[in-house]
């Protein structure tokens, strides 16, 4: 059968597909031209699909000449099969994406990234046990014995990697979502020597990779399809619940690496394209994500770091210092008086879904003649613009939301900065304690504001990284002791 | 196409990737990833060749079969994907004035 590639109409469709990719996450740039952006996605796949529909149309076999010459060969009940099985995806897909809450956000593309993984590793052994349909082998007729199919060498190799970096990607992305889901702790699971484990196993799919351009036994693809699965898995139980933003971004980058390994092994320029586009998109979203943690990718991938937030694992404070509490009454009034308020807001924000009252709250003191400003920092919450998205559902405009840089200078010149649900993005250790495990991370100066409100939910929990946070104990903070959504509440009623 | 044709389409591609996921706001990071999640389902192309192919004797069915269940897979991403990211992006509002 002829291979995608030689129809130049169809290359052709398949480039055009690869452009719309582009300009899909061109169009990201600004919110005014986003929806826009993910219109040409949407072209794109629409191209690429019935591309493919019409050039591999199920054909019958043994049709009479005269028909295929026509195009009357069609196999019509096995393009139902496949007309009903895109049916059946877009069912659940559709649903799922309409009903999803807002909060629940990386679990969903968690398991998003996980079906993408699982597709790579079906296609893989799809075109392994079928070769010819994806015109990757010759029949070989040797001097003795039977004649058989051999794989391309190179085609071998594509699709090793493919296999095994979707298979990582499925099983990695499996264990991110129950962590998120909280259907497993948050808490890393150290396993004894895991680093040797790991390893060892990483070397043993390279070198079963390159024992497979020699070898096409299938022992050898099932062997690297479940040393993947596995290593996927190992690599992501030690990864704690904070780290998890980091490890998203990763496995949305593999998931493009997986696509890209099996657009060589077609042939296929839009699926080239996307991969290295999702490749490199993953890649930088996990590197920001560090350099907001000053952590190396290592030292993250390595894990053993960061339990639940405000789950008080990182152990109690050591020293009872003074600290004062405040009510929502003195909280509603400082910020009533104030001529500007800045909130940040962290994971704690999501967990309670606080972001609708919050807005209300921001409202109320916009009525009294208040600036309310938001600040968000890049690794606040469980993935990358986590709080931008939650804040966007509650109607909170998005010119009222500022990046860390483009906002910290302002702290000193503001009355009250509100803190919900964040911890480690506001401790000043990262900046004077250099024995602190944050230290470097660039954090807020919320501690420059005239006044501090820290709601928390004990003075017991100190963060992720279970540091202890001087804000906490300062003479112009006042901690508010409670679940964020019902401080909130009784601020807005405080408020009237 | 050979393979340093296709070898020169990707490493251009990661060029560009670089520099237009530079350029995306940090305030749509989560629809980004929602979007490269749908669109890294082009592996879609893969799986309908699979599901399409006649095969030879069983390798060739369960190859066909694995195709149609991957067809599914990708489905489930590319309308979830596409839709969730419309969903989040329609939220994204400036301020009234």
């Amino acid at each position: 059968m002829e291979s995608l590639a030689q129809n130049p109409w169809a290359a052709l469709a398949y480039l055009i597909a690869g452009v719309c990719f582009i300009l899909a996450l061109r169009g990201l740039s600004s919110p005014t031209s986003s929806q826009r952006g993910n219109r040409f996605g949407m072209i794109g796949m629409t191209i690429a699909v019935v591309t493919t529909l019409v050039v591999h149309a199920p054909k019958l076999a043994g049709a009479p000449d005269a028909a295929v010459e026509h195009g009357f060969d069609i196999d019509w009940l096995a393009a139902g099969e496949i007309l009903a099985a895109i049916g059946i995806g877009a069912a659940i897909g559709i649903v799922t994406a309409r009903r999803i809450a807002m909060t629940a956000m990386p679990q969903l593309v968690a398991a998003f990234h996980s079906l993408v993984g699982l597709a790579a590793v079906l296609v893989a052994a799809a075109a392994f046990l079928n070769p010819l349909a994806f015109g990757i082998a010759d029949m070989v007729h040797p001097l003795i014995g039977e004649p058989f199919l051999a794989i391309h060498q190179v085609s071998r190799i594509e699709m090793g990697l493919g296999v095994a970096i979707g298979a990582i990607t499925f099983s990695g992305s499996v264990i991110a979502f129950l962590k998120l889901n909280g259907n497993m702790g948050g808490k890393p699971i150290m396993l004894p020597g895991r680093h040797v484990i790991n390893l060892a196993v990483l070397v043993g799919i390279l070198g079963l990779i390159a024992y497979f351009t020699q070898d096409q036994s299938p022992w050898i693809f099932w062997t690297i399809t479940g040393l993947s699965f596995a290593i996927g898995f190992l690599l992501i139980i030690p990864i704690g619940g904070a780290d998890m933003p980091v490890v998203v971004s990763m496995l949305n980058s593999y998931s493009g690496w997986a696509a890209a390994a099996m657009g060589f092994t077609l042939h296929n320029s839009a699926m080239i394209i996307t991969g290295a586009l999702v490749g490199s998109s993953g890649a930088i979203l996990s590197y920001i994500m560090c350099r907001a943690m000053n952590r190396s990718f290592i030292s993250v991938i390595a894990g053993g770091f960061g339990g639940d937030a405000g789950g008080g694992a990182g152990g109690e404070a050591k020293e009872q210092r003074p600290w004062k509490r405040g009510s929502a009454e003195d909280a509603a009034f400082l910020m009533s008086q104030a001529d500007q308020v800045i909130i940040v807001p962290g994971y704690g924000m999501a967990v309670s879904q606080a972001q609708h009252v919050l807005r209300e709250m921001a409202d109320k003191l916009k009525e009294e003649g208040v600036r309310v400003k938001y600040a968000i920092h890049p690794v606040a919450g469980r993935m990358p613009g986590h709080m931008n998205v939650l804040l966007a559902e509650a109607n909170v405009p998005y010119d009222e939301v500022f990046e860390l840089e483009d906002i910290n200078s302002e702290f000193a010149q503001t009355d009250v900065a509100f803190i919900i649900g964040a911890n480690d993005v506001v401790n000043p250790a990262a900046k004077t304690d250099k024995s602190s495990p944050i230290y470097g991370m660039p954090v807020f100066d919320v501690n420059k504001a005239k006044t501090v409100l820290f709601i928390k939910r004990s003075m017991g929990g100190v963060g992720y990284a279970g540091v202890d946070n001087d804000v906490f104990y300062q003479d112009n903070t006042m901690m508010l002791l409670a679940d964020a959504k019902k401080m909130v509440e009784e601020i807005v009623k405080a408020l009237g | 196409m050979d393979f340093i044709s296709i070898l020169s389409i990707f490493v251009l591609a990661c060029f560009v990737g670089y520099y237009v996921v530079w350029s995306v706001t940090p305030a749509l990071h989560t629809p980004l990833m929602a979007v490269t999640n749908a669109i890294s389902s082009v592996i879609i192309v893969g799986a309908l060749i699979a599901a399409a192919a006649g095969g030879l004797g069983a390798a060739g069915a369960t190859s066909k079969w694995l195709g149609l269940l991957a067809v599914v897979l990708a489905s489930v991403n590319i309308f979830g994907g596409f839709a969730v990211t419309a969903r989040m992006l329609a939220m994204y509002k400036k301020k009234v004035r």
